[in-house]
């Protein structure tokens, strides 16, 4: 069973790659008010059903794919 | 004193932290990432800078998780020394010894470049040669140096004097300047500069041997 973890960066924190990215669009006349960058994981797991591979996800995410000082995370179930 | 110097994949000061221990009168033995220690094999522990499992995930996460940090979080619960530096100090944030956490520089640009650091707290295992209010002169080389906390975090780094090294002029948007903090205890400390590349008047400065 395959899951996704989005890891985003908190919006309160001056976030320098989105910055450079959106600035980069722009300078190219691309037109957007904002842009973040995050990172996406994607996690195969041996559940028996949803809930329990998405337990067991969150106890991964928990573990090191996220620092809740700077960024929160969401868990995605996938094709 | 046996100092022990922990190597992780992409870890490429060590060498430089090894000549360090030595040229400062110590014997350093190498801590393999790996493997585990007990708490009496070294006196003292130095994490040193690099990049660390090529710094994939955010700087120190992984390294965080490894076997020999188990070691070094054990050695520290006993009040032993330990010191990072550089991606040293972003693996001790990300293993919790220290609080806070290092991300990329306000300016996005990696800074290679000398810093004044003026000395906030003299009274740890690290500063014996340091006093309070004195200014330091230290190379940086570092993408991901700016520290930042939660505001409260933050005000408990000042009120319990946890605050090891400011910038004089910040380099990297770090927090109230910050570039060096230290635990509760006093026992682990970490900063970004480099004081193993700032021995010998030919580097440029002298004052990394005040550091140990």
């Amino acid at each position: 069973m395959k899951f996704g973890v989005k890891v985003m960066p908190r919006e309160v924190i001056l976030y320098s790659q989105g910055r450079a990215v959106e600035q980069t669009l722009k300078s190219h006349q691309h037109n957007l008010t904002h842009c973040r960058v995050g990172k996406f994981i994607e996690i195969e797991v041996p559940a028996s059903d949803e809930a329990q591979g998405r337990d067991m996800v969150k106890k991964m995410a928990e573990f090191v794919l996220y620092n809740p000082l700077i960024e929160t995370y969401e868990i995605m179930r996938m094709p | 004193m046996k100092i022990g110097v922990t190597r992780f994949p992409g870890t490429n000061c060590d060498f430089d932290v090894w000549n360090f221990a030595k040229a400062r009168g110590h014997e350093p033995v190498w801590l393999w990432h790996g493997d585990r220690f007990k708490t009496d094999d070294v006196d003292m522990v130095l994490v040193p800078g690099g990049f660390s499992y090529g710094d994939y995930l955010r700087c120190g996460a992984l390294a965080a998780k490894s076997p020999v940090m188990d070691s070094v979080r054990e050695f520290a619960g006993k009040g032993k020394p330990v010191m990072g530096i550089c991606n040293g100090f972003q693996i001790l944030c990300e293993s919790h010894l220290l609080p806070g956490v290092l991300v990329r520089n306000r300016g996005i640009k990696f800074i290679d470049d000398w810093v004044d650091l003026k000395v906030e707290n003299s009274n740890t295992h690290f500063a014996g040669k340091l006093s309070k209010g004195e200014t330091v002169r230290l190379p940086i080389a570092h993408g991901e140096g700016c520290f930042m906390a939660s505001a409260d975090d933050l005000k408990s780094l000042e009120d319990k004097g946890q605050v090891w090294l400011r910038y004089e002029k910040n380099p990297n948007g770090s927090l109230k300047d910050i570039a060096g903090v230290m635990n509760e205890g006093k026992n682990v400390a970490a900063l970004m500069p480099h004081p193993e590349r700032a021995l010998f008047d030919w580097m440029g400065g002298m004052d990394g041997g005040k550091f140990l």
